[in-house]
């Protein structure tokens, strides 16, 4: 099955005694673009956090089931958390630019991959910040502090980071919740444009957002998964009365 | 649309094969034996220190078994306290009060350098000077009792004999050179933070980017805990323990001197430049550990090349205030430097501090003669460097910090 990136098999997560993610059975499609919705503390996070192992930084963490990433195991023994991160990038909810320049932003990502040449990282910062559609706003001031930017400004270039150390699988927490509508306009035309060439998982409470930006759509409730399919089939038709409820805004 | 570099087969067993990294290894390890390096030495203090005042036990049992009359358990009490009198020489370590006499004052060196005794007469002030030769021995005598008399004549040179080299402040002819007393409290300094500086910072950055969070909550109390170490104990060690130790590895001759001043000075910055350089890498928001880790750094590669850069200002306030620290110890100079105000570039001779000249020549001066006044301006010069180190630290750091984080 090619256009299978992620088979997750009864994944759960513990946060010490409390059991957060409960046997999560699921498949994420390669080169699509998957929306989780969900009520606020369901989980959804912690299950993209799962896919990167950014929960493995939390000590109490305690996690079983598999994640097959194209068929391999990410959490096996002999699988190294730092290539993972490598190819599984991440966008955060809260934009976070290290108190850099632009320039050093972006090319923080290929220097810690040893690149030095320097017209080689020019090519990577244009190309990344072009991807991102912020090259035009940014390429006279490349050397100004990120934190001087706006926050929509500074979680594109969050974006443009992330893109330069070319990942395969681009995960998004919220990416937009803390901007403005045309702003968050930008960075959802930027996830379609991103979806040719990457596999994006989307987490976001804006149900026009999931509808507009995804392909597919999972509904996390309490921990569980509820229901996934065609974004499509999922806000007009769901199967689960939850998912309905859900969607319609009758609770969450 | 193309991604910017050229993908390789992404995915497989073998790609993502755990890797070992060398240097991370390494950098980890080193990293945190310097931690555990610092905490040694806090034992190594406390054993030594306590090691040295076992005789006193010992001592009152045997006491106790020559004088038999004194079988009764009950006399023990006494036999006790009153050895601790004759038998423990007060005279010499930890006695700092007793110096209110001149020849008191190199005590502690005497004890462990014969030489040094013989020239520990009452006119020679730092009782280690071996070099001190016989003419100025003698000038000496003679301007402890004309000192009165001389005093006009000397206060107009003053001034003048401010950048000289010699500091001879007690004679018919004083000469107040202030340079071998500025090289001297320099060069511990130096010394002092060139070890202190680099250790506080790696047990820093170990204690809050790899330590897991118990051995934080070990580390930190403890390296903290040096803090509180009197600076006798410190100097003390030093002149017991890290004297005849560094002399045995390098050989020189005077047995305390600026080297091993830095030394004892650096474990009293240790725990400041640590505790505020901790703060400060704490202090750097998590999200960028976050940011840099998802992007596939390694944890050093975070540590050094995010949060190290991060906390910066903070760390240069940490250092600031450890020179500030080091420029005014008083005890730790007096006891382990050697107190000879030779100017030398090299670090194992005696030096003597603007500090401990303050703090060993202060009590025989007269009020208001021309030795008086110049120890207050050392005093004063004290002051002004730890006033501009401190407003330095705080203003630099602050409009640093602000910038930094809120972008300009
Ligand atoms: N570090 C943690 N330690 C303990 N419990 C946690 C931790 N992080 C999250 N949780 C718990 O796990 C559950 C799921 O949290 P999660 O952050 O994944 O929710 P979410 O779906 O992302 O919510 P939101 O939409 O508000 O972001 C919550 O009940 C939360 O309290
Ligand atoms: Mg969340």
């Amino acid at each position: 099955m090619r256009d299978i990136k992620i088979q997750v098999n009864d994944l759960s997560l513990y946060y010490g005694e409390k059991k957060a993610l409960k046997e999560i059975s699921m498949q994420i499609p390669a080169n699509k673009v998957t929306a989780l919705i969900g009520p606020s503390g369901c989980g959804k996070s912690t299950f993209l956090r799962c896919i990167n192992r950014m929960n493995d930084l939390i000590p109490s963490v305690k996690i079983t089931g598999e994640m097959l990433v194209e068929g391999v195991d990410i959490y096996d023994k002999n699988v190294d958390v730092v290539n993972i991160r490598k190819k599984i990038g991440m966008v955060f909810q809260k934009s976070n630019p290290f108190p850099k320049s632009i320039y050093e932003n972006v090319a923080y990502g290929p220097r810690i991959n040893g690149l030095k040449d320097k017209t080689q990282l020019d090519e990577i910062v244009e190309t990344s910040l072009r991807q991102a559609a912020i090259w035009d706003e940014f390429k006279d001031r490349l050397d100004d502090s990120a934190l001087g930017l706006s926050g929509g400004q500074q979680q594109r270039l969050c974006i443009a980071r992330t893109l330069a150390v070319s990942p395969d699988i681009i995960l998004m927490d919220e990416p937009a919740s803390a901007l403005d509508p045309i702003s968050t306009s930008k960075i959802e035309e930027l996830v379609h444009q991103l979806k040719e060439n990457y596999t994006i998982i989307i987490v976001t409470h804006n149900m026009q957002q999931a509808a507009r930006t995804s392909d597919h759509t999972a509904f996390f409730y309490m921990g569980e998964l509820i229901e996934m399919g065609k974004t499509n089939a999922i806000f007009t038709k769901p199967e689960k009365k939850q998912t309905e409820d859900y969607i319609t805004g009758r609770f969450g | 649309m193309n991604s910017p570099l050229p993908k390789e087969p992404t995915f497989t067993k073998e790609s993502l094969k755990k890797q070992f990294r060398l240097s991370e290894f390494l950098a980890e390890k080193v990293i945190s034996s310097v931690a555990f390096l610092s905490i040694a030495i806090i034992f190594l203090i406390f054993i030594f220190v306590f090691k040295e005042s076992l005789p006193l036990f010992s001592a009152a049992e045997k006491v106790q078994v020559q004088t038999e009359t004194q079988t009764i358990t009950g006399a023990t009490v006494e036999t006790y306290g009153s050895e601790t009198s004759t038998e423990s020489e007060p005279e010499t370590y930890g006695e700092p009060a007793e110096s209110l006499e001149p020849e008191t004052y190199g005590t502690p060196t005497e004890e462990l350098n014969p030489v040094a005794e013989e020239s520990s007469e009452p006119e020679t002030y730092g009782t280690v000077t071996e070099d001190l030769n016989p003419d100025s021995a003698s000038e000496e005598v003679v301007a402890v009792d004309e000192k009165v008399t001389q005093n006009n004549e000397g206060e107009d040179r003053t001034w003048s004999t401010f950048f000289t080299t010699e500091w001879v402040p007690v004679s018919d002819n004083p000469r107040f050179g202030l340079i071998a007393l500025l090289i001297g409290t320099l060069k511990v300094t130096l010394i002092a933070m060139l070890i202190a500086g680099p250790l506080a910072i790696l047990a820093a950055v170990y204690t809050s980017c790899f330590a897991s969070n118990r051995r934080k909550e070990i580390i930190k109390p403890i390296i903290e805990m040096l803090a509180a170490f009197p600076s006798v104990v410190i100097g003390f060690f030093a002149m017991m323990v890290l004297a005849t130790f560094f002399q045995d590895i390098f050989g020189y001759d005077s047995r305390l001197n600026a080297f091993i001043g830095g030394v004892a000075m650096a474990l009293a910055a240790i725990p400041i430049i640590y505790t505020i350089s901790e703060d400060a890498l704490s202090a750097v928001p998590k999200t960028y550990t976050e940011a840099s880790l998802a992007l596939g750094a390694s944890k050093a590669q975070t540590a050094f090349s995010v949060i190290l850069p991060a906390a910066t200002p903070g760390i240069f306030a940490a250092l600031l205030l450890g020179v500030g620290r080091v420029f005014g110890e008083t005890m730790i100079a007096l006891m382990a430097t050697g107190n000879a105000a030779l100017l030398s570039a090299n670090p194992f001779e005696s030096v003597r501090t603007f500090a401990a000249t303050i703090g060993s020549e202060m009590a025989e001066t007269v009020f208001g003669e021309t030795h008086y006044s110049v120890l207050f301006f050392i005093g004063s010069l004290l002051f002004i460097f730890s006033f501009i180190l401190n407003a330095v630290a705080e203003f630099y750091v602050k409009g640093k910090l602000i910038k930094k984080f809120q972008g300009k």
